[in-house]
């Protein structure tokens, strides 16, 4: 039963399977075990951040394919619902076009560039990426007018999903039963059906194909598998759920703007968090995404009281700042590529063979 | 210092998972044209690949001028005095045949006497010393991939099916710069198909199969035994 | 015997378009600047684009053109590339900054010593970081694509935190030597000084690359070993010397480009570097990965159909440049000058 959900990817270590239970129940109860505005948002950021990791791994830990356009889908995804919203009027029907409109373009994208770029090499598919990701972030602080530019936009999502929005009067272990906390049950499922549904899709025959193309591209050619088919169709897969999880983070904040969801910054946490995690295996989005947001939520606050520690002394404070924080992931990321190939999951995963 | 430049002793390399070589002794005497045979795919080229460093011998010992260059890289073996015509002629089509040759001139300027004597070999070079090699012809292309060889002494010449595909009038132009090249007492180690070529060219030969040396001996033995030569390459040289 | 040669007539036989063919690219470049001739309704204006769109080629090429050369060379993709054009600007600023009487003195000859002193300043500080880089980031990853990308970007994330912790948060505002201001009137057309500048330097780093490339042992080194880096070994030359040589150099002239990107701007921030990726990609992907005269028609393709558009519809002017990449991709999907590799 269990094994049917997870498509028969157990988590072949104590450790891992111990973790990911944890994370499962925390996610599932955060409301309740952690009370508070600023965790339940942790938790739901968590939620998401989860889903667009695991999207990016898809791509890159099974296709190989490196992507810097990822924030870009997560941003179509977004914006999809806000416009909706914003032109639809308040309703779950907006919603609903808006997520779906957004993955649909995102899939449209992602075939377009992994046509242009994947028929020639691979490598060019992450500068293409790059350079247009980084024109339509551009573009979209320009059309203000459509899309509010740097200010991004304010809108209204159902009322049901609203803190404004009351189902029962008593509290439960001193929850209010409101609409923010449908929201973020609403999330939470989203979130974990779609990740549920990655995992089957790695471990379908299209993701071992994916992963023999990623070890020798030249013999699935030669064994008679149209390589840039199978990338282009990941891509678009992976390009679709990013969108998903963006329209659920829109959904969430109910904003959306350039440094949430199209920024560089962005794409570069979800890089750290699938390496950091473990490139290839799923679970690390989880385990990456959790370290990762739960450290720039807690362990800024520590790098700041160490900075203040060390004042006085030179140089040190700067490098220690709270704001220094991406030079220390950054330093953390290149020793994971050389040292940690495979991430946390790889390293548990193995430290159980031997 | 024995009387081989070159000595191959036990030598395995491996590619990927694949056992190319498993086991080679071969021995290259100094001032003398040394045959390497053998059907296609026993390992010949792996050998001479091994030779100059492209790919690494994995056990065993080779030994240059009696010295150990199993460990040194590429361009270090070559500054010994070895010279490499590889099976795809490695020329550079972006570069003109003048720059190519300016290249295979390692230690300096061209010696302008030798060149001479190339252009008399290869009066192709000549007409097109100033043209892209990438628009030379295939023959072409390999005069130049020899002439690159040639253009400076060196103690060995490693040369790799320099007839292949190549048209008659064309290969007779190839074994008189070998002859030339011979009678000049080059020590070369050649990889050759043509049996009329290397019967007119070889002193001594070996005959590889399946990655080992299975034969070795003098050029005229091979040459006029049929039934060694059926044995050991599974066709007579006659037939060709 | 060798007689002439029977593929000789062939040369007869070749049609028109297939003799321009090689030249296609440049006349892309006068084609471009026609269009601009025609779509822009004042002349005047159209020399003032036309330069500047010249002399914003000019610093991708110098910026750029490292890049192209150690992927063809090595098969290494630097993503942290943009790391050098950063760190030059700051270099070459400060030294600006250090020597405000020279630069603010009113002699052209002390304006340009400066500038020298910053120029070669930030290039040694740069081609100094490129060995460092080189030898900490990239050699580690030889041959494999998906880590080069990975640990180079990485590095791209450091350095920048690290310019940071030396320079400050805050973007830095440069205003250019005394004798580098203002503009003079050609034509009607008024040009700025500095561009013709940029221009200037532009033309002589790629005169000195080509010469380098043609005439000198080591670029015919260069050159071949990007064809076949093999077969430069087996004539006896360490190909890795020659690798780590260009790579240092390609930094140098990255820091040259930040520098005078950072006097074009007038301003520098640590991600000016990682902003200027994103032309320099598009310009070696169009111009061909490897080829060096390929960047610079590139270059020059994108630095003046930039500037055309922002003329003529300034929303568009980034996506310009995409949709320039997609158009040259549909005709030559290896890039305008393809690089041949013999394996």
């Amino acid at each position: 039963m269990l094994s049917t959900i997870l498509s028969g990817d157990m988590p072949r270590s104590r450790i891992l399977a111990a973790l990911l239970i944890a994370i499962l129940i925390c996610l599932a109860f955060a409301p309740f075990i952690f009370p508070g505005v600023r965790s339940v948002d942790t938790a739901a950021r968590i939620c998401i951040f989860i889903v667009l990791v695991a999207s990016y791994d898809l791509m890159l830990g099974y296709g190989g394919i490196v992507s810097f356009a990822h924030t870009m889908f997560f941003g179509l995804g977004a914006y999809g619902v806000a416009l909706a919203c914003t032109h639809m009027g308040r309703g779950f029907d907006a919603l609903l076009v808006g997520s779906i409109g957004g993955a649909a373009l995102a899939a449209v994208l992602a075939f377009l560039i992994g046509l242009f770029s994947l028929r020639v090499r691979a490598i060019f598919f992450a500068m293409i990426t790059l350079a247009v990701a980084s024109a339509v972030a551009v573009l979209v602080s320009q059309m203000s007018g459509i899309t509010g530019g740097e200010d991004g936009l304010n809108y209204k999502i159902p009322r049901e999903l609203t803190p404004a929005f009351k189902f029962a009067d008593e509290k439960i272990m001193g929850v209010r039963m409101n609409g923010k906390l449908l929201n973020y049950y609403l999330i939470f499922t989203c979130s974990l059906l779609l990740f549920l549904f990655m995992l089957r899709v790695v471990h379908s025959p299209f993701g071992r194909v994916l992963l023999a193309i990623r070890e020798n591209d030249f013999r699935a050619e030669s064994i008679g598998y149209r390589v840039v088919h199978y990338r282009v169709a990941a891509t678009c897969m992976s390009a679709a759920v990013a969108a998903l999880a963006g329209a659920l983070y829109a959904i969430w904040l109910r904003y959306v703007g350039p440094d949430t969801s199209l920024s560089m910054e962005v794409m570069i946490d979800i890089l750290l968090m699938v390496v950091i995690g473990g490139m290839g295996t799923m679970y690390g989005a989880v385990i990456g995404a959790t370290l990762f947001v739960l450290a720039q939520n807690y362990l800024q606050g520590l790098m700041g009281a160490a900075s203040e520690a060390v004042e006085g002394l030179p140089i040190l404070p700067e490098l220690l700042s709270a704001d220094r924080w991406l030079l220390w992931l950054g330093v953390l990321f290149i020793l994971s590529v050389y040292f940690f190939p495979t991430g946390i999951v790889g390293r548990l995963r193995e430290g159980k063979k031997t | 210092m024995s009387d081989n430049i070159l000595s191959l002793e036990g030598v395995r390399t491996n590619i990927a998972q694949y056992h190319i070589l498993q086991g080679v002794d071969l021995n290259v005497p100094r001032g003398a044209v040394t045959m390497l045979l053998g059907r296609n795919g026993v390992g010949k080229t792996t050998t001479l690949r091994t030779i100059i460093g492209h790919w690494r011998a994995h056990e065993g010992r080779i030994l240059f001028n009696g010295e150990d260059i199993t460990k040194l890289p590429t361009p270090a073996i070559a500054r010994l005095g070895v010279g490499f015509v590889p099976e795809d002629m490695g020329i550079f089509a972006d570069l003109s045949v003048e720059e190519n040759m300016i290249l295979a001139a390692v230690s300096g300027p061209i010696d302008s006497a030798r060149l001479e004597w190339l252009f008399s070999v290869f009066p192709a070079l000549k007409t097109f010393w100033k043209s892209d090699a990438g628009t030379l012809s295939g023959g072409q292309k390999q005069m130049l991939s020899i002439a690159r060889a040639m253009i400076e002494e060196r103690k060995l010449y490693l040369i790799d099916e320099p007839t292949k595909g190549l048209a008659p009038a064309i290969i007779s132009t190839m074994a008189r710069a070998l002859r030339e090249l011979k009678e000049q007492g080059a020590s070369i180690l050649l990889v050759e198909q043509n049996f009329a070529v290397a019967k007119a060219l070889g002193d001594t030969a070996n005959v590889m199969d399946d990655g080992r040396l299975v034969w070795d001996g003098d050029m005229k033995t091979l040459a006029t035994d049929a039934d060694l030569q059926e044995r050991l390459m599974g066709l007579s040289m006659e037939t060709h | 015997m060798t007689a002439a040669p029977k593929h000789a007539p062939k040369m007869a036989q070749m049609t028109i378009a297939q003799r321009l063919s090689p030249y296609a690219p440049v006349i892309l470049v006068v084609l471009l600047m026609l269009f601009g001739l025609v779509a822009i309704p004042s002349t005047s204006s159209w020399l003032t684009l036309t330069v500047s769109g010249l002399a914003m080629g000019m610093m991708i090429f110098i910026m750029a053109s490292g890049l192209t050369l150690v992927f063809g060379l090595m098969d290494v993709i630097n993503f942290g590339h943009g790391a050098f054009v950063s760190v030059g600007a700051f270099v070459g600023v400060s030294f600006l900054l250090l020597l405000e009487n020279m630069t603010g003195a009113s002699s052209l000859a002390l304006n340009l010593t400066a500038m020298m002193v910053a120029i070669f300043g930030a290039m040694a500080a740069t081609g100094l970081m490129g060995w460092a880089f080189e030898k900490v980031i990239v050699k580690p990853v030889y041959g494999h694509h998906l880590k080069q990308i990975l640990v180079t970007m990485g590095g791209l994330i450091v350095v920048e935190q690290l310019i940071i912790v030396l320079w400050g948060p805050e973007e830095i505002y440069i205003t250019r030597p005394e004798a580098l201001k203002g503009a003079i009137t050609f034509f009607g057309a008024a040009i700025e000084k500095y561009r013709l500048v940029a221009v200037g330097i532009g033309l002589v780093v790629f005169l000195a690359m080509r010469w380098v490339l043609q005439r000198t042992k080591v670029g015919l080194i260069v050159r071949a070993g990007v064809e076949n880096g093999e077969m430069v070994e087996a004539l006896g030359y360490r190909l890795r010397l020659v690798f780590v040589g260009v790579f240092i150099a390609g930094s140098a002239l990255a820091g040259l480009g930040g520098v005078l990107w950072g006097l074009y701007q007038e301003v520098i921030t640590a991600h000016m570097g990682n902003q200027s990726m994103i032309l320099i990609f598009i310009v070696v992907i169009i111009g061909g990965l490897g080829s060096v005269e390929g960047c610079f028609i590139g270059a020059l393709l994108v630095g003046l159909l930039q500037n055309y558009v922002a003329f003529l519809e300034p929303k568009v002017a980034l996506i310009s440049n995409i949709g320039l990449m997609v158009a040259i991709l549909m005709w030559r999907p290896q890039g305008m000058i393809p690089v041949v590799k013999a394996k």
